[in-house]
């Protein structure tokens, strides 16, 4: 046994054209310890692990694995060297099945008969079992959950002999049960010698699993620590190089003027099935309400019904005092409706398309941008210009494609484009979802600043800390209808949790109805401006 | 012989250069690559054979020269799409429009001349008198007999080995193929020119075997047809076989209503199989709706290392 580190890289530099994503890092690793790379969205992170696993090659530095100097061309090097990475979003063909896909590029013989296939899928499902990764490995992909998938992806890192393996970002996609799981199996792995990297900006999962933490900041490294001598507060800190409170602030009481009243909303999804069961459901000025749910309970058709996007079968929507007669995603901007939909580069920007023109593109119809259907260039471009900056938006040039920016970046623009439009309700789906602590502060910022002009905001989350943080009332969703309402203070966790499953049954929902009710007639807040009275 | 073996007969007989283009097709498509210069191919595919056989008469030397020649379009394909990232349809189109008019221009000699000699069958004595397989596989030439061990070769190739397992991977995703040691960019030059040397032989199997005389636009929208074919059958070479026999009897019934002496025009007769298809592509378009089509998932995108998606 050599007592070399297992990974060892030094001042390694990465650049892409002009940018600089790496600059003078090094980063060690010891063989059988799970190491944490920690640090915003853009930070470098994930850039670093791409150089290890070969999928990008550094510009300068030098890479060691067990004390050997190596040159990492490409992923293929990588697997010869024992390094294996899961990848974000997996790199899984969707149409060949699980084991299918681990023996894709597996060296020797050329026939795949039926007989082979069978033995290597005992092969697959025996070493699956040992870490305790159980999925079926004869289904394809597509029909596997992203859990399952996930775990597809470490058993083949496992498979084609990986003693390094990196994650990158792991417990983006799962919910809390599926990342206690990941990390017990990462935990097996360790005890099997291996050498496990995950990059993740989620300080709780840092603490519970890694052994080390490199922090990085702005494609430098800031500080390589010990778990027992750090904590949380520290990592935040050296994470965004400010320190940050993480709690929940005095606010001025929410408005009582009606905004957005939903009676009986039907809406069929995808496949014909009933998205939406007779959701009712009302947002007033200047208030925050949040949706709480697991995924799949009718907030994606709720949001694309909201914006125009979807048509609705049955129920009324009343907004800002006109009943809808059609969805019209046009008709849903003008009347003042802005969108922060769940997946920001599928339907909120065009990647391909530069800052500036992303911005326009709900705007470009109004005649301070445009005049006899042409774009006013000149005054465009200074607007686009204020915006980036009053958003922050951290970009190169206002001519730089969107698809370049980091995630956060791409939400700020996002948040920029929709709330330059004055809107009088945001519909915001998981609007931090993948963005690091700095990211998600300014978001939540937004949201409140929002508030405090008048606006009304739905917030559709998975993040329960977000939607207490943040939430005048809380309403759960479950199966296409809110089954529980409470008002900001007196929302429970546990309560929330166990209404979300559906587990509590009718009379626990009807109990949330009742209780809602309850607290909006008589409501905890003092309401100075009498504003009771009108209601 | 009765009515059904004589449509079975047509059907194989016409339905074979349909089958050839559409394997080479689904080679090319399952690889990524979109392929629309298929009409194109076959035409330089079936004047090469023309004028090589004639002016050799050599049927050896006839099939290489559209092995070469439709390896050479094969590969400006490839190099379009592959290296330079071109629009495949764009690529399709101008290979198509370039095969036609070039095929014109060098069949001029040899238009309406008849072929120096018929392809060469394969007698199966002992199917004489048997009703039925008889007079459909008792004197097929070997073209077909080499067409239906292709769709059974290619299926194999695609579905039960380690090299079709690459070419179903770098077709759905090639980043992942990629990650996984495939050669992506190689494998999708040799799947293309490979497809195409296949449909440049389909255009010779129609002058050699189904109408032994070079004709301007002899294939009269196949190639287009074959480009349908592929998606009917779902990019597999087995249901590639039925689909084209399937056109191949459509295409032979207008024909014999034709002999019949019906009153309908004998144009809105050849129209048959292009109405078919427009009506099959409606159908399966409904019927499919919102279902996975078979189509492998990044058909038309070019693949780059690097790019941030």
């Amino acid at each position: 046994m050599s007592t070399h580190p297992a990974v060892e890289m030094r001042k390694i530099v990465k650049r892409f054209g002009s940018v600089t994503a790496n600059d003078q890092v090094d980063f060690t690793a010891e063989r059988g310890e799970i190491h944490a790379l920690l640090g915003e969205n853009g930070a470098g992170k994930s850039t670093m692990m791409c150089m290890l696993s070969g999928v990008y090659r550094a510009t300068e530095g030098e890479i060691r694995i067990q004390g050997r100097p190596v040159r990492i061309r490409s992923p293929k090097e990588a697997a010869e060297l024992g390094i294996g990475m899961v990848f974000q979003n997996f790199r899984l063909v969707q149409t060949l099945t699980a084991a299918e896909n681990m023996v894709l590029g597996e060296k020797g013989g050329f026939w795949r008969g039926a007989g082979w296939m069978k033995r290597k899928t005992k092969e697959i499902a025996e070493l699956a079992e040992r870490f305790g990764l159980g999925f079926p490995v004869d289904r394809p992909i597509w029909q596997l959950s992203v859990g399952e998938q996930q775990r597809v992806e470490i058993v083949k890192t496992l498979y084609r002999g990986a003693d390094i393996i990196i994650l990158d970002e792991p417990t983006s996609v799962l919910t809390p049960g599926e990342a206690e799981q990941l990390f017990a199996t990462l935990r097996q792995m360790r005890a099997e010698g291996k050498t496990i990297l995950i990059t993740t900006h989620k300080m709780k999962e840092v603490m519970s699993v890694a052994d080390r933490i490199s922090v990085m900041r702005k494609g430098r490294m800031i500080a390589s620590l010990a778990r027992e001598e750090t904590d949380e507060r520290q990592l935040a800190q050296l994470m965004v190089g400010k320190e940050v409170v993480l709690q929940r602030k005095e606010r001025e009481p929410a408005g009582m003027e009606p905004l957005l009243a939903l009676r009986g909303l039907k809406a069929l999804g995808h496949g014909g099935r009933k998205a939406l069961d007779g959701l009712d459901l009302e947002v007033r000025k200047g208030e925050i309400v949040g949706i709480a749910g697991v995924a799949g309970n009718g907030q994606k058709e709720l949001a694309e019904v909201l914006n125009g996007l979807h048509p609705w079968s049955g129920g009324e929507i009343e907004f800002d005092g006109a009943v809808w007669k059609r969805a019209s995603a046009l008709e849903a901007i003008e009347s003042g409706i802005a969108h922060i939909p769940e997946n920001r580069m599928k339907s909120g920007l065009a990647g391909s398309l530069a800052i500036a023109d992303n911005l326009l593109s709900k705007s470009y119809r109004g005649p301070e941008r445009s005049r006899l259907g042409l774009l006013r260039g000149g005054a465009n471009r200074r607007w686009a210009q204020s915006l980036v900056e009053q958003f922050d938006v951290r970009t190169p040039s206002l001519d730089t494609p969107v698809r370049m920016l980091s995630g956060g970046n791409q939400q700020k623009l996002l948040f920029a484009r929709e709330i330059s439009m004055r809107p009088k309700l945001m519909v915001a789906v998981h609007p931090t979802q993948g963005l690091d602590v700095g990211a998600a502060d300014s978001v939540h910022r937004m949201l409140m600043e929002l508030r405090a002009s008048g606006s009304g905001v739905l917030l559709i989350s998975e993040d329960l800390d977000e939607i207490l943080q943040l939430s005048d009332r809380v309403l759960v969703v479950f199966g296409g209808r809110i089954i529980g309402e409470m008002a900001h203070d007196e929302a429970d966790r546990q309560r929330i949790g166990l209404l979300m499953t559906g587990s509590a049954g009718a009379e626990e929902a009807a109990a949330g109805r009742a209780g809602a009710e309850e607290a909006l007639r008589q409501p905890d807040q003092p309401d100075p401006d009498g504003k009771e009275a009108i209601v | 012989m009765d009515f059904i073996t004589l449509l079975l007969a047509a059907a194989i007989a016409s339905g074979t250069p349909l089958l050839i283009a559409t394997l080479g097709g689904i080679l090319s498509e399952r690889a990524g690559i979109i392929q629309l210069g298929t009409e194109g191919i076959m035409l330089m595919g079936a004047v090469s054979a023309c004028l090589v056989y004639i002016r050799s008469g050599s049927l050896w030397a006839a099939l290489a020269a559209v092995v070469l020649v439709s390896a050479a379009l094969g590969l400006v394909h490839a190099f379009m799409t592959v290296t330079l990232r071109a629009n495949h349809i764009v690529s399709g189109l101008a290979m198509t429009l370039f095969g036609a008019g070039l095929s014109a221009y060098l069949g001029k000699p040899v238009a309406g001349q008849p072929l120096p000699g018929a392809f060469p069958r394969l007698e199966l004595a002992f199917l004489d008198g048997v009703p039925f397989l008889g007079p459909i596989f008792g004197r097929l030439d070997w073209f077909t007999w080499i067409s239906f061990a292709l769709a059974l070769g290619l299926h194999l190739l695609i579905h039960r080995t380690s090299w079709g397992l690459h070419l179903r991977a770098m077709g759905d995703n090639p980043a992942t193929a990629d990650v996984m040691g495939i050669p992506v960019q190689a494998a999708r030059y040799a799947y293309v020119v490979g497809g195409a040397v296949l449909i440049g032989l389909a255009g010779a199997n129609m002058l050699l075997v189904y109408s032994p005389t070079w004709n301007e636009g002899m294939t009269a929208g196949r190639g287009w047809i074959a480009v349908a074919l592929i998606i009917f059958a779902r990019w597999n070479p087995l249901r590639a076989l039925l689909c084209a026999y399937f056109f191949g009897a459509l295409d032979s019934i207008g024909f014999r209503i034709q002999l019949e002496g019906s009153l309908i025009p004998s144009y809105f007769l050849k129209m048959i199989p292009y109405v078919v298809t427009i009506l099959v592509l409606m159908y399966l378009g409904w019927r499919g709706r919102g279902k996975p089509s078979g189509s492998p998932e990044s058909l038309g995108l070019p693949y780059i290392r690097e790019q941030r998606l």
